[in-house]
């Protein structure tokens, strides 16, 4: 079994019609979708909801009125900035109990914080494992994980031969639990100087973690002064430039239509799609 | 007077409408551009200052004094992400687990704990006439990105226009860089894509309780569904960017918009003029 994760550093570079792409391309899968907190691979695979879960991690500090005696303690030793005029600013708290633990008047008490869902769903491609992070949650990291082991144990009682797996932008948190022991990144960027600077560091990070990757331009005619410069970059590099995809508005339209590109349309970039899960899964045979 | 720019999704041209508005707004006042995407910071890109000073964040782990320790476990118990660890007459570390709360060193009974800093991203600074950028960027490798866009918010001079350009998304990274602002422009594009993404994005607006308005980007691709959706919320749709591959070829190039096309600063600064009068109505109905 070989996982594939799909990463950008910037955001919008094309990740999700990519992956949706390979869904419909892969024979033998489950599907996963790590951006948590602005999912949208659903978006495009219709997926009936199988089992949902609730996310329970991480806690948040409450202060009894009652019992509290306004010393100020915890006001000056939250390190966050959460506690005022002794009332605990949810959205600041980072659940460190630190408050709780050192409270005179034993007035504040850590709750559970339920944090979001996780969903296994079937889709006509095959499982789709995915999440949705509360809004302004933290612990996506933690939901992360979860999701990929959702898929690893579908993957391993099927007989799977690909875990593919949507990431998120960036290099922080989530996108770190998303990479951890993948067979491979497809890095996905964009011709542009933001688009590079961005590729640049995330390649970075899979290097930090030791994964292989594989670059791949999206709208690489927007400007191809630029996608030469990434593939000289690349090649500098030692990195392998899988593909160039084209520039085309059938990517956009596929997605008004809820669809893999790969399915709605058969132009060039479908095409350069399937070239490019073709160069994906023969080095993965290796 | 502070405004973030949002959005959900990435790559629908949040750093674009930021550096457009610091670079119509510095004719008129001091402009500081805070740029709050610290895993990938790319405003910059668009507005080539110098960067003169550059400061490291740090976050305060502990050191165990073996010599004082008395392998009590108290610190271990203490810590809510498990970043200590007490094997037999061993105490182990993590550091990239510790938030830097500080309550092992504060509870340890024999004082055997002092803090040190761990780097994890730098702040940096560059100017030119009335534009001050101040940007963080987490470190290669590094997971937390709040304590770095915490950092960059201490350079804020109330007595400047402050626009903050804010990661993707919807958890904790976002709220950190959001919460404070007296508006925050969310920028979405008229996908599915963007309407998902756009949705999640509201729903944090409203949880930190801010005027907030739209900036539609991309206009001419996908459909109606955003519109309809701002129509139905209640939601102004503040600015409209057309989809214009020139804008997109400029923004390759690391050209902002108002340089590239001057004959949008009269739509930004009418933009800004809606974003005040919304802030004086929020400000009288409270």
């Amino acid at each position: 079994m070989k996982e594939i994760v799909v990463l950008s550093g910037k955001g919008g570079t094309g990740k999700t019609s990519i992956v949706a792409s390979f869904a419909a391309l892969a024979q033998s899968k489950v599907l996963v979708d790590c951006d948590v907190d602005a999912a949208d691979l659903h978006l495009l695979l219709n997926p009936k909801v199988k089992e949902e879960k609730e996310f329970w991690s991480g806690q948040i500090a409450f202060i009894d009125e009652e019992k509290c005696t306004e010393c100020g303690l915890c006001q000056e030793l939250c390190r966050f900035g959460a506690i005022k005029d002794f009332e605990v600013d949810p959205l600041s708290c980072e659940g460190c109990g630190f408050c709780y633990q050192v409270c005179p008047a034993d007035a504040i008490t850590m709750k559970d914080s339920m944090s979001g869902h996780s969903f296994i769903s079937e889709t006509k491609y095959g499982y789709l494992c995915h999440a949705r992070l509360g809004i302004a949650q933290e612990n996506s990291g933690k939901l992360v994980a979860l999701v990929r082991q959702n898929a690893k144990l579908i993957a391993e009682r099927e007989n799977l031969d690909y875990i593919i797996t949507d990431g998120p932008p960036g290099i922080g948190c989530p996108v770190i639990s998303s990479l951890s022991g993948a067979s491979l990144a497809l890095l996905v960027t964009e011709p542009t100087l933001s688009g590079i600077h961005d590729l640049e560091r995330v390649i970075g990070v899979c290097r930090h973690f030791g994964i292989p990757v594989l670059v791949c331009v999206n709208k690489y005619d927007l400007n191809e002064e630029n996608t030469y410069r990434i593939e000289s970059y690349c090649t500098n590099e030692g990195i392998e430039v899988a593909a160039r995809i084209s520039f085309d508005n059938a990517i956009t339209e596929a997605i008004v239509q809820g669809l893999p590109v790969v399915e709605y349309s058969n132009n060039k970039v479908t095409q350069q799609i399937k070239e490019l899960w073709q160069i994906i899964s023969t080095k993965l045979e290796k | 007077m502070i405004i973030s720019v949002a959005s959900g999704k990435g790559g629908t041209g949040k750093t674009l409408v930021a550096t457009s508005l610091a670079l119509s707004l510095i004719d008129n006042c001091k402009v500081q551009l805070l740029d709050c995407d610290v895993e990938e910071p790319n405003a910059n890109i668009l507005l080539h200052l110098a960067m003169k000073q550059s400061q490291p964040v740090y976050i305060s782990i502990p050191r165990i004094d073996e010599t004082k320790c008395t392998y009590c476990g108290k610190c271990a118990e203490a810590c809510a992400y498990n970043a200590i660890a007490m094997i037999k007459e061993k105490v182990l570390v993590f550091p990239e687990l510790c938030h830097g709360c500080g309550a092992c060193s504060y509870l340890c009974p024999e004082s055997a704990i002092t803090e040190e800093g761990r780097e994890v991203g730098m702040v940096e600074m560059g100017n030119s006439g009335n534009l001050k950028l101040i940007q963080g960027k987490l470190n290669v490798g590094e997971a937390m990105a709040p304590p770095v866009i915490r950092e960059v918010k201490k350079y804020i001079d109330p007595a400047s226009l402050v626009i903050i350009d804010v990661p993707p998304g919807a958890s904790c990274p976002v709220v950190e860089a959001v919460k404070g602002s007296d508006f925050c422009l969310l920028v979405t594009e008229p996908t599915p894509f963007g309407l998902n993404d756009l949705s999640l994005a509201v729903e944090v607006v409203r949880k930190l309780g801010m005027p907030y308005g739209v900036v539609m980007n991309r206009v001419g691709i996908g459909g109606e569904e955003v519109e309809k959706y701002c129509h139905r919320e209640g939601i102004p749709i503040l600015l409209r960017i057309p989809l214009d591959r020139n804008i997109g070829m400029l923004y390759s190039q690391g050209i902002s918009l108002i340089e590239g096309m001057p004959q949008w600063r009269e739509g930004v600064l009418r933009l800004f003029q809606d974003i005040k009068d919304m802030i004086a109505a929020s400000r009288v109905a409270k």
